[in-house]
């Protein structure tokens, strides 16, 4: 019960001022918190009908737990991770108890060559038509699928608009210019960083040789002190605060602030930009995975899918749900965007350790350039 | 008379020694010594896959710790920690002395203000800094509102995220590892002393560098290496004052374990630190001898 409300309660908070909390952000600079929590969520045991949900920080509807629970009598306990490699570093040793967990797409295929995910009754998921087409069979998780999707998000840049002489619809006020120096902050996330680096230079995100990389990495070493800090996902909070006018950003995020300051916008450049997804799975091991199952059907559901969308600010892959929204919100270009930015991004493909181990190495020269 | 040797003879009393022992050694073995054995056996391991890794004995994660790049960043770490490290044994020398030398009253007072911010948590403390530091932040505010009064132009100093954060943030966490060991070193120093050198014609100066420096040395070097030894390992204080250019030993390590999930290699790097506080400890007695020798 103390989980649920907490879990509610912080759906809540980020609607009010000063708690501009990203779902990514908070977290991960509370990791030990983190913990304690899962471990208070996993610890009791009852014979209530219960599901462990453990899912990213302000990344639920207000009401959403509370209308499961009306519905179904089933109580959602939720714990939350700040990062998908603590998500995965976490199920890596055995699943603790979790139901339902919220992995990105790239984490999606990373589970499944690991084995770590169930393959979904689709049968019981009839919500699953709601998906928009485009969403409906995506690359990430060719069949049998293990995930179905939640949110989809596009990095981009978030900007002051009183700062920037014009809106900065190109990679090259981040990677490539003088012109806002000591304003950016970056990602620290390394694959992103040096994929969209490669886009910048007109590859594909999905094409990063060796080479294109050492590309990439000369670039941003020369870039470095136009740059402020690589932030771990507070990116939004940074400019908000005022530390710096331009971030490599989540859409979500910085929506998330722009209802706090008008002052702040974001645009997808217009080279292109990687999408990501988060998707709701059931690792192995999951102890009511029929429970799941519904869970996850509900989460599907057109008014919900609304609730949830309106409440977090994150485009949602629910053609039905997205048709229940207000036309305004439906149309805000910064939770859905267009144009040509969004046309040229593809989505982020997983192509082994080796080269993830190759973007951090680069990322680690850079910072000690 | 004839109880005195029974009481004070632990080979008699074996199983006492045992029970109050038992629980502290149970106790570190536990959750110090096998945890870090497991992290040491994975440097020497491989992945397999993306979610194990195979103890196959090879070097290859310490042939890649061993890299120019990786080095460099150690030895930078090293450089940062050492200033931070001479910084605080310049500020906390003089407050050490300060408290000895200040009324019995008072020193509990100046004690717990060494002590009281490091009963808060790091997070917070480091969050604070933050709030001081940052281009909108306490100082500059601070600043801005007198240059506004003095009619000068103002442009807001830039210090956090660059690596002064970084020392600075180190310098306060680590403040107390240094003034403390110093404190009790001055505390137990015969005052006669001093005041056997003043009388004898010694000034003030040569006075503290020729008595009381010398007599605190044991507690300059404890406090040399309590600063020394956490600075190196930071994580915190790099991550969240510091800048493109700030980053420290353990958040390669941290990514290793997290972001790049590499934990053979995060290992090999984890015990290059631990090795080389190693090598520190190593050379303490060294330094100590120093130390008195002067």
């Amino acid at each position: 019960m103390a989980m649920h409300a907490n879990g509610i309660e912080c759906g809540t908070r980020s609607g009010r001022r000063g708690t501009r909390i990203g779902r990514r952000s908070f977290l991960s600079a509370m990791g030990l918190s983190a913990i304690g929590l899962s471990l208070a969520g996993c610890g009791r045991r009852s014979d209530a009908e219960r599901l462990n949900f453990y899912t990213w920080d302000t990344y639920i509807g207000e009401t959403t737990l509370a209308d499961f629970r009306a519905a179904t009598g089933i109580e959602v306990r939720a714990s939350y991770f700040a990062t998908n490699d603590e998500l995965f570093a976490k199920l890596k040793a055995g699943n603790p108890g979790y139901d339902v967990i919220v992995p990105s797409n790239e984490f999606v295929t990373r589970m499944v060559e690991a084995n770590m995910l169930l393959p979904l009754d689709l049968a019981a998921i009839p919500n699953l038509a709601n998906i928009l087409p485009e969403f409906a069979e995506p690359p990430y998780d060719p069949p049998p699928r293990h995930s179905v999707p939640y949110t989809w998000l596009v990095l981009g840049i978030g900007y002051r608009k009183s700062r920037v002489v014009e809106p900065p619809d190109s990679w090259k006020w981040l990677f490539d210019s003088e012109l806002y120096r000591g304003r950016i902050a970056l990602t620290s996330e390394s694959a992103d960083l040096i994929r969209l680096g490669a886009k910048y230079l007109g590859h594909s995100l999905n094409a990063v040789s060796p080479e294109i990389a050492r590309q990439v990495e000369q670039m941003l070493a020369r870039q470095k002190p136009a740059i402020k800090r690589f932030h771990d996902d507070d990116g939004q909070d940074m400019l908000l605060a005022g530390d710096v006018d331009l971030v490599l950003e989540t859409n979500g995020d910085i929506a998330q602030v722009m209802r706090e300051d008008p002052d702040i916008d974001f645009v997808v450049p217009r080279e292109g930009s990687l999408l990501n997804a988060d998707t709701l799975c059931i690792p192995k091991g999951a102890p009511r995975p029929e429970l799941a199952h519904r869970f996850i059907n509900f989460l599907l559901d057109a008014e919900a899918g609304r609730h949830i969308a309106e409440t977090i600010l994150y485009p949602t892959p629910n053609g039905a749900a997205k048709a229940l929204m207000p036309p305004e919100f439906a149309a805000n270009p910064v939770i859905f965007p267009t144009g040509v930015g969004m046309e040229r991004s593809e989505w982020g493909t997983w192509q082994g350790p080796e080269q993830q181990r190759m973007f951090e190495e680069a990322v680690t020269r850079i910072r000690a350039a | 008379m004839s109880a005195a040797p029974r009481e004070t003879s632990w080979s008699g009393q074996k199983g006492a020694f045992l029970a109050l022992l038992g629980p502290p050694l149970g106790w570190f073995l536990l959750f110090f010594a096998a945890p870090l054995a497991v992290v040491w056996a994975y440097s020497f391991g491989t992945n397999v896959g993306a979610a194990e890794i195979a103890i196959s004995g090879t070097f290859a994660n310490y042939a890649r710790a061993l890299e120019p790049l990786y080095l460099g960043i150690l030895a930078k770490s090293v450089g940062i920690a050492a200033l931070a490290t001479l910084i605080c044994l310049l500020l906390g020398f003089p407050v050490a002395l300060a408290i000895s030398f200040a009324a019995p009253q008072a020193r509990i007072w100046l004690l717990i203000g060494i002590m009281l911010p490091f009963w808060t948590n790091l997070l917070i403390r480091t969050y604070a800094l933050i709030a001081v530091l940052r281009d909108e932040g306490l100082v500059n505010t601070a600043l801005a509102s007198l240059a506004d009064a003095l009619g000068l132009p103002f442009a807001p100093l830039r210090m956090i995220n660059t690596n002064v954060a970084v020392i600075v943030g180190l310098v306060y966490v680590h403040l107390p590892f240094m003034v403390l060991p110093i404190y009790a070193a001055l505390d137990r120093m015969d005052r006669t002393l001093i005041e056997a050198s003043l009388d004898l014609g010694a000034g003030h100066l040569r006075t503290m560098f020729a008595i009381v420096i010398p007599l605190a040395a044991p507690g300059i070097a404890a406090g040399l290496l309590l600063t020394l030894v956490p600075a190196l390992g930071s994580y915190l204080a790099p991550d969240l004052l510091g800048g493109p250019n700030s980053q420290m030993i353990a958040n390669v390590i941290e990514r290793q374990f997290k972001r790049a999930n590499d934990w053979p290699f995060g290992a090999a790097l984890s015990f290059m630190l631990v090795y080389l506080t190693f090598l520190i400890l190593a050379l303490r007695p060294l330094l100590a001898r120093k130390g008195a020798g002067a």
